[in-house]
């Protein structure tokens, strides 16, 4: 570890872990009540259980990129982060929140969670990926300023690089944005159309600067290629990701009642968003075969290399499937959305956030990389848990056009619950798909407590 | 990537592209808007309504079931449903959901509406219901 301060990025790492396990369990638990439909209920209902899952992804995802952030900050500014007793208040109040959120969501009533936080002062919850309660929301805001703050004083004293300088944008993008969240108009469409800046401008806007800083830092560090030729790279990548997805976000505007022009903007723009994913796929390989050194932590190589692939093919390829309107108006809120939400979110983000893990854990513990006999099991880890997700997004690709046709194509269009009787050997085959998912994450976790040979400790 | 491409154009590239179409973002976000009275219905918009989509929020709807497309892949689209069932056949399912749920298969919470509450809901689907959304869902089964 080259500065004392990044220390502080290891609690964030494990509960990012930790909370990852959670989200895990409770998709398992969604996928039974698929094909078994009062699993578990009324005690935890689909909803509820969907709630966590999705609230748990996010909240690990963001500890992940802030433990990122302290990590990689202070190497790349080359000066010890503005403060760490802040990093760490910060993190116990996050974990503290997030964790009372989810025991709201298990605990109590939605309704009544709503009417105990104050959500009659201003009604924010009871929307996708936004039910968090008023007061969860104000900690999350809170949280993201003073972690904003401590990183940007760190650069300001240090080095400004562009890996640095994207990151800093993306972070900056992402408490910016969120702040869409608090604005929940009483008209339906305002409420869509605003809820998008939020939700699309964070994972396929600003989120993916953050992709492209963690991975030139990630792959700078591992083959040693010139910084000129890395940054040069980022920028072009998150150039291409800013062009595309900026008017791409007009590919949720086309069937919520905003303007028809929208169809134009947005399947036009969004068709193009597979290129700066491809383009980061390339950048990896081309890197990675361009490499001038050999670094000993392998599985943070293979991290990087698979965050390139997984994040075109989920977030590239399965988006473009069902972007063009045209198609979009038989596919959309469909079991294709889906398969392309699972794959894009493992691919571009859950990956990403285990491959900085991955490259800075055995740092932080004193260490190049993990023993040999560690980062075997990782990487098993990582094929499992990587073909797992191929499946799931595979059976519900399956599930989605079977239905769409069924519900929605076919000359006598079936109801919604008929055909989710008739495709219910694809979730079948899904939730198989995701106790290997959970088997790979557990090997995950084993992996990091697989002792090593002395001769390798640095 | 030529010798002649340098990482200041590219830098100059990314600020200049960044800003140039998050303002034609904002520029078609703001025709949007101008747009929007014509086909969101907002004139119609009554406190009723308004007390539907709180109802619609606070029982986590968007959890299980999706308003236009949007929302979770579990239960049926809604932003139709008027159109499948009528005003009285909503009412009808939303109360006669059994508390324990239905051996084997999905089913809605039992929420205990009044008479008042429901009559809010309805309101609010058929609300939503009005809105020009360029004629999605391709047919009644949402």
């Amino acid at each position: 570890m080259q500065y004392k301060s990044q220390a502080v990025a290891k609690p964030y790492f494990i509960a990012a872990i930790g909370l990852f396990v959670g989200q895990i369990l409770f998709g398992l638990i969604l996928g039974a009540q698929y094909v078994l439909g009062d699993f578990l209920f009324p005690a935890i209902p689909f909803n509820v259980a969907r709630m966590v899952h999705t609230n748990l992804l996010i909240v690990w995802l963001l500890f992940g990129f802030m433990g990122g952030a302290y990590f990689m900050i202070p190497e790349e500014a080359e000066t010890e982060l503005f403060s760490p007793k802040l990093a760490l208040l910060m993190f116990w109040i996050f974990l503290v929140a997030g964790a009372a959120t989810i025991v709201g969501y298990l605990a109590v009533p939605y309704a009544t969670l709503a009417e105990l936080t104050g959500n009659d002062l201003l009604e924010t919850m009871g929307r996708e990926f936004l039910e968090q309660p008023l007061p969860t929301k104000i900690g999350i805001v809170v949280v993201a300023l003073v972690f904003l703050f401590n990183i940007t004083m760190t650069v300001l004293k240090g080095k400004k690089t562009a890996i640095a300088t994207v990151l800093l944008i993306g972070l900056w993008g992402l408490a910016v944005f969120f702040l869409f969240s608090f604005y929940n108009p009483v008209n339906v469409v305002l409420d869509k159309f605003f809820w998008w800046w939020t939700v699309h401008l964070w994972v396929e806007g600003v989120w993916e600067l953050i992709l492209g800083s963690f991975l030139a830092f990630v792959l700078i560090k591992t083959t040693g290629v010139d910084r000129e030729v890395i940054e040069k790279w980022l920028y072009v990548i998150v150039t291409l990701t800013l062009i595309t997805g900026l008017i791409g976000m007009g590919h949720h505007y086309f069937w919520i009642g905003t303007p028809e022009y929208w169809q134009w903007w947005g399947s036009i723009f969004s068709a193009l968003e597979p290129i700066p994913f491809f383009a980061m796929t390339v950048f990896a390989f081309n890197m990675v075969n361009r490499r001038r050194r050999e670094h000993p932590n392998r599985a943070a190589v293979l991290w990087a290399l698979g965050v390139g692939v997984m994040a075109f093919l989920g977030a590239g390829v399965w988006g473009f499937l069902h972007t063009l309107a045209p198609v979009n108006y038989y596919t959309h809120g469909s079991q294709i959305t889906a398969a392309h939400g699972h794959m894009s979110f493992y691919g571009a983000y859950a990956m990403l956030v285990m491959m900085m893990i991955s490259y800075a854990m055995p740092i932080l513990n004193g260490k190049a990389a993990n023993s040999n006999k560690s980062q075997v099991v990782e990487m098993w880890a990582f094929w499992l848990m990587t073909i797992a997700m191929v499946f799931i997004t595979l059976f519900l690709t399956a599930a989605g056009i079977l239905q769409v046709w069924l519900q929605r194509v076919s000359d006598s269009p079936l109801p919604f619950m008929v055909v989710q009787e008739k495709i219910a050997i694809f979730y079948w085959a899904r939730e198989i798909s995701g106790v290997f998912f959970l088997i790979g994450l557990i090997l995950y976790i084993t992996s990091f407590f697989i002792g090593g040979d002395k001769k390798e400790t640095a | 990537m030529s010798g002649t491409f340098t990482k200041s154009m590219a830098r100059n590239i990314f600020y200049g592209g960044t800003v140039f179409f998050f303002l034609l973002l904002l520029a078609l976000s703001f025709d949007t808007l101008q747009q929007l009275p014509k086909r969101d219905m907002r004139q119609n918009i009554t406190p009723q309504i308004a007390e539907g989509k709180k109802i619609w929020e606070t029982r986590n709807c968007i959890g299980c079931h999706t308003l236009m497309g949007e929302g979770a892949y579990f239960a049926p689209e809604l932003g139709n449903v008027i159109v499948r069932y009528g005003d009285e056949g909503v009412k009808a399912f939303i109360q006669g959901r059994p508390k324990d749920g239905i051996p084997g298969r999905r089913s809605m919470p039992q929420f205990n509406f009044t008479d008042e509450q429901l009559d809010a809901i309805v309101a609010f689907l058929k609300h939503v219901n009005s809105i020009n959304d360029a004629n999605w869902p391709p047919n009644d089964q949402g």
